[in-house]
């Protein structure tokens, strides 16, 4: 098992590696100049100049890049916001647990409810199989900052039922903290939703068609059993490797809702950061996103490996 | 997104079944074009699209104000006749803003829609069929640009090119190049596996020319719905991205940035959300739909419609009865009155079975009547198509959904079991009956020790601990022979050698203590060394026992070794039921002679193995008339024209056969 975590976390290594390099190359390529962005255009040259040598800019890509790896691993530094001049750290440590908040709890709504909806409408069918079909239809069409607006004006301008905007954080009152994350989750749980859903069911309707679901029922094990020990049990084996579908979806999902609902997250900064191109700080989301991916996927990974014996026992 | 878009369906039927069931029909020669016409969904879906694409591209001479002239009079107004649509708080006419809009948002799908396809089907033929290294490192590339949310490098460019939504959008096909590279690669991996590619490589023709006109060609199905699933994913990330105000500067139109003027009259006016977001949900649905249309015309006819899109039912629903059968009875199909015999362990009577498609239904077993005395063993012989499994599969009732029986009794202890509730049929399953079936690999649950499947088993039939049904698991595979059984006990299917995994299939079907056990095919999969033990296996245990078995077989050796009668099956109906003795030394039947005289151990060395000619009709074929008559040598016109039926012979053999003295007195000669 520990060989499998060693193994699974080598993996992740070149796709950090990949992921910082590439954006740390394509915001190499700004056409305008950070500098002179950052002063607004009313600083002198000598005034630019300080600032390029002070934030590194005078020196190659490549040697940048070192040095961004190294502040990086050796000291847990994204460098500086190129505004407040704030560590990256500091500014988006406190958005991390907004974001986690909102993306955990989508890959749980949607993992339970798609597996749960999945599973049954496989075996009974008719009107649960049209809800999964609808899902799967509405899940693709809907846009998810759409509906977020949707859900916002039904449910809190109209009637007022959850808070329209803003984050409550669970130290503070665990009611209010899932109150104000009810309505973005569910925003952006369309899409995710649908996929667990559609594969769940067809991994069941799989299993059911296998030769050991007949060996069991020729031996006269009962219905019941047969569905919720042998088939659940392995239906459920593939529906694991979705989750992390599911995550990365809810991750980028979470642009939106967080923007609509004003959630103080990391992804309503990325927008912000977009907006005024604050690279250090788009990279710096940008690693915490892929960190939190490896992170999810490693976690699935052991999951697999504990209900899938031929992998545990490889 | 939806990646699965694209494959064909999966058809699951099992092996040994799907050569009873007739196969679907071919594709009809009808054009893709004509094919395509017929699915009035992706009609309407196309034709939108064109529709509103035309629209927005002849913006300037159909919408009624320029997109950013302000009506400062109507601001943020809803639907009048001056504005069919309303207006935005700068009182903009918003169907105008949303015509003009269209230019610049389907322009954006089309550049995710380029890039997605330039990128791929390059890069996925090349890695489906060079395979290899490049193979892995596209595996590899792909795998890496999945796990990453590509949103936020999306937004890295956004923040780089401002306003630049083009080079956004081809970020995004890039991200997406990923996924649908994939699809196309797996699909020219099959394709890359046919006779015609390997023929084509053989004859010297080059790879690219292979690729090109070869390749390609069966890939484009695949490649248009996934370039059009693409065009609703870019759709949906484009306006979200201009919603946020990203990709396209303040004033320009689009369809984002026309949702988001809806949004900022959100407490006055929700009305407005509907039009612009409609539209987009409208347009992807579009796209959505044409893929699904394009992929159901490309697909059709691949498949059989066996399990697609209709409820999975195994558990049909049966009568309620706890009907005993008299020792004699009359038969409702024919009116004819049955004995049921008293030394019988089974009695199938009249069993008939058909497959159900849609609105019509074929017998793929026709009136099927044996019986399987108390000790004996019987087997059922019969090329692929015969029906033979389908008829072992009924008697236990785990018939598969498109299958049912459609006439007939199976009496087992006097009691018919056909008519039996579920929930009355599984408790004789395994403890009346038991079946042993051909793959013994994939009978076995994959996620439990087979030591706990057979506990399981056991203590469904007896009423003990789970201790004691452990111990009880040990003992059944020390029965069956199998070699240090406590520690077999703790293995995994995937860890059982093919012959060791048939012995835990044997030992779950002696769990219950049955009195029958039906044996399909139980030896066709394994090694032929293995063969010999396993049938020497089912041997002992039923001198052991004195259990009855029914061994359905294609294998005249293992009917010479093992059975003392045989009923010989031939498209779905019995055409002889004789002693074994009888059926090896004069066959009566012409079918039953051309089987034994085709068995290779009875050819003298150099001669030609001789060899039926023909094949097994279908059973949406068969004749109303013998159904051997096309490959019968004794075939008179009369054999055509009457129906058959199962008669006696003088000496009280059954054979379905007019000419059976022929044949007897042509066998007579051979073997004295």
């Amino acid at each position: 098992m520990l060989r499998l975590i060693l193994r699974r976390l080598g993996r992740s290594i070149p796709l950090l590696l990949v992921v910082s390099a590439v954006s740390f190359v394509i915001e190499s390529l700004v056409p305008g100049d950070v500098a002179r962005d950052m002063t607004l255009g009313v600083a002198t040259v000598a005034q630019l100049k300080a600032l390029r040598i002070k934030l590194g800019l005078n020196h190659p890509v490549w040697y940048q890049y070192l040095h961004y790896l190294n502040q990086l691993i050796f000291h847990a530094k994204l460098g500086n916001d190129a505004f407040s001049g704030q560590p990256v750290t500091t500014a988006l440590a406190p958005r991390l647990p907004v974001t986690l908040s909102l993306v955990i709890l989508t890959t749980l709504f949607c993992a339970v409810v798609g597996i749960t909806l999945g599973i049954t409408s496989a075996v009974y069918g008719g009107g649960l199989g049209k809800v999964v079909d609808f899902l799967a239809v509405a899940g693709f069409a809907l846009p998810a900052f759409w509906l977020a607006l949707v859900l916002q004006n039904f449910l809190t301008v109209d009637h007022r039922i959850f808070p329209s905007i803003g984050y409550v954080s669970p130290s503070v009152s665990v009611v209010d903290w899932l109150r104000s994350l009810v309505l973005p989750v569910l925003s952006i749980s369309m899409a995710p939703l649908a996929i667990i859903a559609k594969q769940s069911r067809d991994s069941m309707m799989n299993v059911l068609e296998r030769e050991y679901i007949r060996t069991l029922r020729a031996c006269g094990i009962s219905k019941t059993r047969i569905l919720w020990k042998h088939a659940l049990r392995n239906a459920v084996t593939p529906s694991l490797t979705i989750v992390g579908v599911v995550f990365i979806s809810a991750l980028s999902f979470s642009v939106f809702a967080e923007t609509v609902f004003s959630l103080p997250g990391l992804g309503s900064l990325a927008v912000t950061a977009a907006e005024s191109h604050d690279v250090p700080i788009i990279e710096g989301i940008t690693m915490y996103f892929t960190l939190l991916v490896v992170a999810v996927n490693l976690i699935l990974d052991i999951c697999y490996a504990l209900i899938n014996p031929k992998v545990r026992l490889r | 997104m939806t990646q699965d878009m694209g494959m064909p369906p999966e058809i699951q039927v099992d092996a040994d079944l799907a050569e009873d069931i007739p196969a679907a029909s071919p594709p009809t020669r009808e054009s893709y074009v004509r094919r395509f016409l017929h699915k009035p969904l992706g009609v309407i879906s196309l034709a939108y699209l064109l529709l509103i694409t035309l629209a927005c591209f002849f913006a300037p001479l159909i919408a009624p104000y320029p997109a950013l002239q302000q009506d400062l009079l109507n601001m943020s107004a809803g639907p009048t006749s001056a504005h069919f649509l309303g207006t935005d708080q700068l009182g903009r006419d918003v169907l105008s803003r949303l015509l003009y809009g269209g230019q610049i948002t389907l322009i954006g799908v089309l550049v995710t829609i380029v890039t997605v396809l330039g990128l791929s089907i390059p890069i996925g033929l090349a890695a489906g069929y060079l395979g290899g290294r490049v193979d892995r490192w596209v595996n590899n590339a792909v795998d890496l640009l999945l796990s990453v949310p590509s949103i936020i490098i999306v937004l890295a460019v956004a923040a780089i090119f401002t306003d630049n939504l083009y080079i956004i959008m081809c970020t995004n096909g890039i991200f997406g190049a990923a996924g649908v590279t994939r699809v196309i690669r797996s699909a020219v991996l099959s394709i890359r596996e046919e006779l015609y590619i390997a023929a084509a490589r053989t004859a010297g023709v080059g790879d690219f020319k292979i690729v090109v006109r070869h390749v390609f060609p069966r890939v484009l199905g695949p490649v248009i719905v996934q370039a059009s699933v693409w065009g609703g994913i870019a759709l949906g990330i484009e306006t979200g991205l201009t919603f946020l105000g990203i990709g396209v500067a303040a004033p320009a139109p689009s369809w984002g940035a026309s949702v988001y003027d809806a949004s900022q009259m959100i407490y006055t006016d929700a009305f407005m959300l509907l039009p612009t977001g409609g539209l987009v949900a409208v347009t992807i649905l579009a796209f959505a739909f044409l893929g699904d249309a394009v992929r159901d015309t490309t697909f059709e006819g691949w498949s059989s419609d066996i399990g697609r899109g209709k409820k999975w039912r195994p558990w049909r629903r049966r009568l309620k009865s706890r009907e005993t059968v008299a020792p004699d009875f009359v038969d409702e199909a024919t009116s004819e009155r049955v004995i049921v015999d008293k030394d019988a362990a089974l009695t199938v009577s009249h069993l008939s079975v058909t497959y159900d498609t849609g609105d019509q239904s074929t017998k793929v077993v026709d009136d099927v009547s044996f019986v399987l005395r108390d000790g004996e063993v019987l087997g059922i012989v019969g090329e692929s198509g015969s029906g033979k499994s389908v008829t072992a599969l009924s008697i236990l009732g785990i018939l598969p959904r498109a299958l049912r029986i459609s006439a007939g009794r199976v009496v087992v202890g006097g009691r018919d079991v056909s008519v039996l509730s579920e929930r009355l049929m599984s408790d004789i399953r395994g403890s009346e009956i038991a079946i042993v079936f051909q793959e013994p690999m994939s009978c076995l649950d994959p996620s439990f020790t087979v030591g706990s499947q057979v506990a399981e088993v056991v203590r469904r039939h007896d009423k003990v601990s789970r201790r004691a049904a452990k111990t009880r698991a040990i003992e059944l595979f020390e029965q069956v022979r199998l070699p240090q059984a406590a520690n077999v006990a703790k293995r995994y299917p995937h860890q059982l050698s093919g012959g060791m995994a048939q012995r835990v299939c044997i030992a779950l079907a002696l769990a219950g203590r049955p009195k029958i056990l039906i044996a399909d095919e139980p030896t066709t999969a394994l090694d032929v060394t293995v063969q010999a033990e396993i049938l020497g296996l089912l041997r002992t245990i039923q001198q052991e026992t004195g259990m009855s078995i029914l061994l359905v077989t294609h294998d005249w050796g293992v009917v010479a070794d093992l059975c003392d009668r045989a009923v010989v099956m031939y498209a779905g109906h019995i055409v002889e039921d004789a002693t074994v003795e009888e059926l090896f030394q004069h066959p009566y039947h012409p079918y039953t002679r051309g089987l034994q005289l085709c068995n290779p151990s009875l050819v003298e060395d150099g001669q030609p193995l001789p060899s039926i000619p023909g094949t097994v009709p279908a059973p949406h074929n068969w004749p109303r008339g013998c159904r051997f008559f096309d490959r019968c040598s004794f075939a008179t016109p009369e054999c055509a024209t009457s129906v058959i039926a199962l008669g006696r012979s003088d000496d009280g053999r059954l054979v379905r056969c007019l000419h059976w003295r022929d044949v007897a007195s042509l066998t007579s000669k051979v073997s004295s």
